[in-house]
């Protein structure tokens, strides 16, 4: 087995349309909060395979598209300092700040290193011991982990020259501000596969207890996402609102509570600021006392003016679901990938490139 | 972003592990990992670290129930 291409079998793909065609009579809108699942569906052309009656919906899923303005200006002001080296995942550079992006801030001669892990720009760091490192710390839970460990391990080798920026977010407070929302219409949450082999499915009982609202923890491939379609649609029949778990090669109700442990250790829950959703309590991760030693913010001068998006750019509706892209005035005409307005067009996962690639 | 994928275990030494896809090696971290692999296990690879150890049983329970599901809705819609 190699636990991927067993999922992408069309017969099943198809026996699985078949079903969901015959159960589903109510109409629905189900919410995907993972951008890996937004470009399966779209890849997989999902959504053109489903009856009318089920509407599939992108929501916060991607990292890269909720980090706020002012957490990309700080990059950029970071990448003004001369000794400093920034080390980040790819799609990071791109998303465009209130006046520059870190993509300009490299072509005018900043250091800005891309790399695949955050052990990565620890072995910067190790390399260039005259220069500070700083790794732009994104990402939901699946993420943080990672970096809490490589933390640990920076403070064990006594490295007085690596940093991050913190802009970490947490799903289940980005959810239940949605719900809160009024202007929210969803029958059913298609819940992050790795997001939850790291928290479990607990918070996802509040939500679904709460709001009366049912969720499947699903897989990436086109027969998790049909199948998970099809377990939702079963409960929405049947009334039923519950939290049932599709990938389970992937995940276990109680997650993983080594790496749970970790992120604990170093990292405590902040407000953050979400592009979209605005300034959420506990909705983020800052740096434990014994560890701000690594804090970017603490060691250098990060304050920043208020941070402009374009003004007619509406990833913060794309974020909630209520608006598709084709909506937006500046979708394909004056945004796209190449010059991106926001950062729903720059993440390879996020709605507006997605839309741009897969929807003619 | 979350993006993670299952590869097979080739080699580990202490905290870090050789893993491969379709003949692409890569090395990883054990550091976060739920359950300490075994050469020749699948895990999931998040951003270079090692973040599940798949249970094999529990992904042949998955497979089989598919084709169970799949063959009724054959036999009831087709
Ligand atoms: S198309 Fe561009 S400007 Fe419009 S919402 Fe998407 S990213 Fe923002």
């Amino acid at each position: 087995m190699k636990h991927l291409s067993e999922y992408r079998n069309k017969d099943m793909a198809q026996k699985l349309v078949s079903a969901i065609r015959a159960l589903s009579n109510t109409p629905v809108r189900l919410m995907e909060v993972c951008g890996s699942h937004t470009v399966s569906i779209f890849r997989h052309g999902i959504r053109q395979m489903l009856p009318k009656t089920v509407k599939l919906v992108s929501g916060p899923g991607c990292p890269v598209c909720v980090t706020a303005g002012a957490e990309i200006d700080r990059a950029v002001m970071l990448a003004g300092y001369k000794d400093v080296i920034i080390t980040t995942f790819g799609d990071m550079i791109r998303i465009p700040g209130s006046s520059s992006s870190l993509q300009k801030e490299r072509a005018m001669g900043a250091d800005i290193r891309m790399v695949y892990s955050s052990f990565d720009a620890l072995k910067t760091a190790c390399e260039n011991p005259g220069k500070k490192i700083v790794f732009l710390a994104i990402g939901f839970e699946t993420t943080a982990p990672a970096i809490a460990a490589t933390i640990l391990e920076a403070k064990r080798m006594e490295l007085n020259n690596f940093f991050i920026l913190a802009a970490h977010k947490l799903l289940p407070p980005a959810l239940t501000a949605l719900l809160n929302l009024d202007r929210i219409n969803i029958q059913g949450f298609i819940y992050p596969g790795h997001v939850t082999t790291i928290i479990g499915t607990s918070s996802y009982e509040m939500i679904a207890g709460k709001y009366g609202i049912p969720g499947v923890v699903c897989g990436f491939e086109p027969v998790d996402i049909l199948e998970t379609i099809l377990m939702l649609i079963r409960q929405i029949e049947k009334g039923k609102s519950k939290v049932e778990i599709q990938y389970k090669r992937g995940v276990t109700a109680t997650g993983n509570p080594r790496a749970m442990e970790i992120l604990n250790q170093v990292f405590t829950t902040c407000d953050s600021c979400w592009r979209g959703l605005g300034l959420m309590p506990e909705s983020g991760l800052t740096l434990r006392e014994e560890y701000k030693s690594f804090a970017a913010e603490d060691y250098f001068d990060l304050t920043v003016p208020t941070a402009k998006d374009h003004r007619d750019c509406q990833c913060g509706e794309v974020i909630c679901g209520n608006k598709t892209p084709v909506e937006c005035k500046l979708y394909r005409k004056v945004c796209s990938p190449v010059s991106p307005m926001g950062p729903c067009m720059v993440s390879t996962e996020g709605t507006c490139a997605a839309y741009y690639k897969y929807n003619n | 972003m979350c993006i993670a994928v299952p590869m097979q275990i080739k080699n580990i030494k202490g905290n870090s592990a050789v893993v491969e896809f379709e003949g692409a090696k890569k090395k990883v971290r054990l550091d976060i990992i739920d359950q300490q692999p075994e050469i020749g296990d699948y895990v999931i690879i998040h951003a270079g670290f090692a973040i599940h150890r798949i249970d094999e049983e529990e992904a042949k329970k998955t497979l089989r129930y598919l084709e169970e599901i799949t063959a009724e809705t054959y036999e009831t819609f087709e």
